[in-house]
């Protein structure tokens, strides 16, 4: 039985962790401009990182 | 061997631009250009080695044909302008954020990107395509912002600066939904885990594992019970203040008796409780809220006049000048207004010669001549040289800001009122009304099932199913209007638009494309001799007429001898090659007036009447057939700020049963929109110009049009591309299905909420009856919504 509760607490921090990603993604912005990166990416040369 | 000029067989078109070439000169290794701007741009890029930018698209470039004035970012040396504008500055770094309208292609994000090669002192860009912004950082020690704006009008990218981006904080993008909706997604599917060993039998031993699960239950609503379910709460409460019952009110108690007797039943260990269902139902809700509300980003439904007006003139004071930004131009300030800038306060030209084209404020197609000592109102255009005007009236007092300060304008509050609430409202009586006679029946039988039968009954017959196939119809058909180019401010312009019996149409710029007019010839016939003489003679002039003519004639005279003079208000005369030609009006080539129609400009070579040039207003392709089709089903009106030169033809397309007004100031359009809808009319506009603003807003519906979504259109309901105009009638019947199809999916949900109701008045409503019933409803409605909008927008032949 503690086995399974054990599972369970696991299972959920692994859920949580994941939301928290989600939230974390669209609070950094990476869904308002859902065009460029998937250009940005095919380019050779990249954009001055400073 | 030369090339030169003999290569003409095919059509060449512009290495940078791909416009057809008319001269073949313009070439840089062996690549040939439309215009010296183009040369430019790439003389640039090929110096830095860039030319990387052409081989990812071909001709990404735009055309440079129109000049940009030297002095024009001048204003940006001002510090105030500056501050204004800049997000973040410190000792080193400058951050600033342009809107750069012209981007449309990867090669503009590429080139964007690398902007930091092309000069030291730029460091990075960031693109963001959906806005068509640029977030640059650039080392304020090296360059100023002035020089960065030019940069990017080097390259093609002239910055959009206007009035509006003055002191005015950008609005940060509403995510709480998201997150919501996010959180109540987790809580859910969690929560329908922990149900399952309830629901399959656990066995009675394990009964400490099963309160376990009913309180992990209970914890994980909390969220959605408090957060994700807030929005229903604020929107209920906001109603109800405004005492007004809207759906969510009903919602909301549903959640609140859910959520109370789930309490209950895990307190007081008799049942599992209907977090599963109540979490889902808000989830789904949540879902459907969002579909709905995603609106366009790179679109601006809330334009003013101040996103016209330019952030600065340029202010002459004793000899010197100096740029000024529009609140603090005084009365008798003199400006100095240059070629293609707009004049941002009524005002006295004092020196120079006007030529102002105010087709954008009262949609007059042909700019009017003015001369010294007469007014010219904000919002016209200067074609032509320099001018200066004394101002006699503050920008907040001119012409056509006055307009805004209508009350039209101000009311930005319009009631919700779809019929989905109405319906909701009287699907909540029933609902009471079968919850008390079964609370009452049970009373009777067997007292301890009666407060169970309540409940359950609220619990099940919530108006949620209402609320789902409203919003999930709503966004489907969003989608598939953008999808068409047809795009909708908000989903509650859907069922204003299937109300709509008027259609009322602007003229210049929505039934005729742009300014662009037909010349037709009639008279004598033209030798190809004299025909190069008129081309040559009529390109002299900047005049949009004598521009028209001298596109219509074609080829000028390689190297004519030509002495001309132009005569303002009258026309043109001169020898070409020894041939006297004038070009002008009826009474400068005649002698005598002639009773017209607006635009004639009359021929004469040596003295001699030849013939007459018409100016035909250029109508898009589609708009006989729209008209007609449009006028067997609404009443169709055409309101023009244009003189009655097209009176004759439109009346001819229209018949006499439809109202043609002509001459209408822009306040006029609006008198004329609500007396309309003073007799009972549900008045669509459509329109494009500042001049139509005012009868947009007060239109029911008001639609802007424009030819490229990129471009400025007025605040509107929503915005349609010219291209799509000839569909506007199946638009319009996609909304009207709109209300069919929510119906459809709602009987349906009505379906499986009757067979939960036959448990719940018997107070047999077990959560896994509950838990199967949610999502099957839920997602029957969710499939009925789209398959249905679909269907109806294949039937209509939309893409």
């Amino acid at each position: 039985m503690s086995v399974i509760i054990l599972l369970l607490i696991a299972s959920i921090s692994v859920a949580g962790l994941f939301l928290g990603a989600f939230i974390w993604s669209v609070k950094t912005g990476q869904y308002d401009d859902e065009e460029s990166p998937s250009v940005r990416m095919l380019f050779d040369q990249h954009p001055n990182k400073k | 061997m030369s090339k030169n000029g003999s290569i003409q067989s095919t059509t060449l078109v512009c290495y940078h631009c791909g416009e057809t070439c008319r001269d073949t000169d313009i070439q840089a290794h062996d690549k040939h250009f439309c215009c010296e701007g183009c040369k430019m741009v790439y003389e640039i890029l090929n110096e830095h080695g860039m030319c990387a930018y052409y081989d990812l698209n071909q001709n990404p470039g735009q055309s440079q044909k129109i000049m940009i004035r030297s002095d024009k970012f001048a204003f940006l040396e001002d510090i105030s302008i500056q501050q204004s504008l800049i997000s973040f500055k410190d000792e080193q770094h400058t951050h600033i954020s342009f809107y750069l309208p012209q981007m449309h292609c990867s090669s503009c994000l590429w080139l964007l990107e690398q902007l930091y090669k092309l000069k030291e002192g730029v460091i990075s860009c960031k693109v963001n395509f959906e806005r068509k912004e640029a977030d640059i950082v650039f080392d304020h020690r090296l360059m100023s912002l002035r020089q960065l704006a030019e940069l990017l009008t080097g390259i093609g990218y002239e910055p959009y600066i206007s009035y509006h981006d003055l002191g005015k904080k950008k609005p940060v993008a509403d995510r709480k939904k998201i997150f919501r909706l996010g959180v109540a997604g987790f809580c859910f599917a969690n929560i329908m885990l922990m149900s399952f060993p309830e629901y399959l039998g656990i066995d009675d031993r394990e009964g400490q594992l099963l309160i376990f699960f009913r309180y992990l239950n209970l914890v994980l609503s909390l969220p959605v019970f408090f957060y994700s379910a807030g929005e229903f709460y604020s929107s209920a409460w906001t109603a109800l203040k405004q005492k007004f019952l809207n759906i969510d009110a009903p919602i909301v108690l549903a959640i609140w008796v859910t959520f109370a007797r789930s309490l209950y039943e895990v307190f007081t260990g008799t049942g599992s409780g209907y977090f599963d269902s109540m979490t889902g139902i808000v989830f789904f809700m949540l879902a459907g809220r969002v579909l709905q509300d995603r609106t366009h980003r790179q679109l601006n439904f809330d334009r003013d006049y101040t996103s016209y007006f330019p952030v600065a003139v340029t202010r002459i004071k004793d000899e010197l000048s100096s740029t000024v930004t529009l609140p603090d131009i005084c009365l008798n300030d003199t400006l100095l207004i240059h070629h293609q800038e707009l004049i941002p306060a009524d005002g006295i030209i004092t020196r120079g010669r006007a030529l102002i084209d105010y087709s954008f404020v009262t949609g007059e197609t042909l700019p009017v001549a003015k001369e010294m000592g007469e007014i010219v109102y904000a919002g016209g255009k200067q074609v032509g040289g320099n001018i200066e005007v004394l101002v006699i009236k503050e920008v907040a007092q001119s012409y056509l800001t006055r307009l805004w300060n209508k009350d039209v304008f101000k009311n930005g509050a319009n009631n919700e009122n779809s019929f989905v609430h109405g319906l909701s409202r009287w699907f909540t009586w029933v609902v009471f009304a079968v919850a008390i006679a079964a609370g009452a029946y049970w009373f009777w039988q067997d007292e301890s099932r009666s407060w169970n039968a309540i409940t359950a009954v609220l619990i099940i017959a919530c108006p949620c199913a209402l609320l789902l196939s409203n919003t999930f119809t709503n966004g489907n058909i969003l989608r598939i209007l953008s999808r068409n180019h047809f795009y909708l401010r908000h989903a509650t312009v859907i069922e204003k638009l299937a109300d709509i019996d008027t259609i009322v149409f602007d003229k210049t710029g929505t039934l005729t494309a742009g300014t662009e007019m037909e010349v037709v010839y009639d008279g004598k016939p033209i030798t190809p001799q004299i025909r190069k003489k008129i081309a040559t003679l009529a390109a002299q002039s900047t005049h949009p007429l004598s521009k028209g003519i001298a596109a219509w004639a074609g080829q000028p005279l390689k190297d004519p001898f030509l002495a001309f003079e132009e005569f303002p208000g009258k026309g043109i005369e001169g020898m070409v090659d020894g041939d006297l030609i004038a070009l002008g009006s009826a009474l400068f080539i005649t002698g005598r007036t002639q009773n017209d129609e607006a635009s004639v400009v009359y021929l004469s070579v040596e003295g001699k009447l030849l013939g007459r040039f018409r100016f035909r207003n250029h109508y898009r392709q589609s708009v006989p057939m729209l008209l007609r089709q449009l006028q067997e089903r609404f009443y169709v009106a055409v309101v023009s700020g244009d003189n009655d030169g097209e009176l004759p033809y439109l009346r001819k397309l229209l018949g006499l049963r439809s109202e043609l007004y002509f001459n209408q100031q822009p306040e006029d359009k609006l008198e004329v929109l609500k007396s309309m809808q003073q007799e009972g009319k549900k008045v669509m506009m459509i329109g494009d110009g500042l001049n139509d603003s005012g009868a947009l807003k007060q239109a029911d519906v008001g639609v802007a049009i424009t030819d490229n979504s990129n471009n400025f259109t007025p605040a509107s309901d929503a915005i349609i591309e010219a291209g799509s105009l000839p569909q506007l009638y199946q638009f319009i019947r996609l909304c009207r299905f709109n209300r069919t199809i929510v119906m459809a999916a709602f009987v349906i949900s009505i379906l499986y909420n009757i067979t939960g109701l036959f448990f719940a008045v018997q107070g047999t409503l077990s959560p896994m009856i509950a838990a199967i019933l949610m999502p099957c409803s839920s997602i029957s409605i969710l499939l009925i919504t789209f398959g249905l909008s679909n269907l109806a927008s294949r039937k209509l032949k939309l893409a």
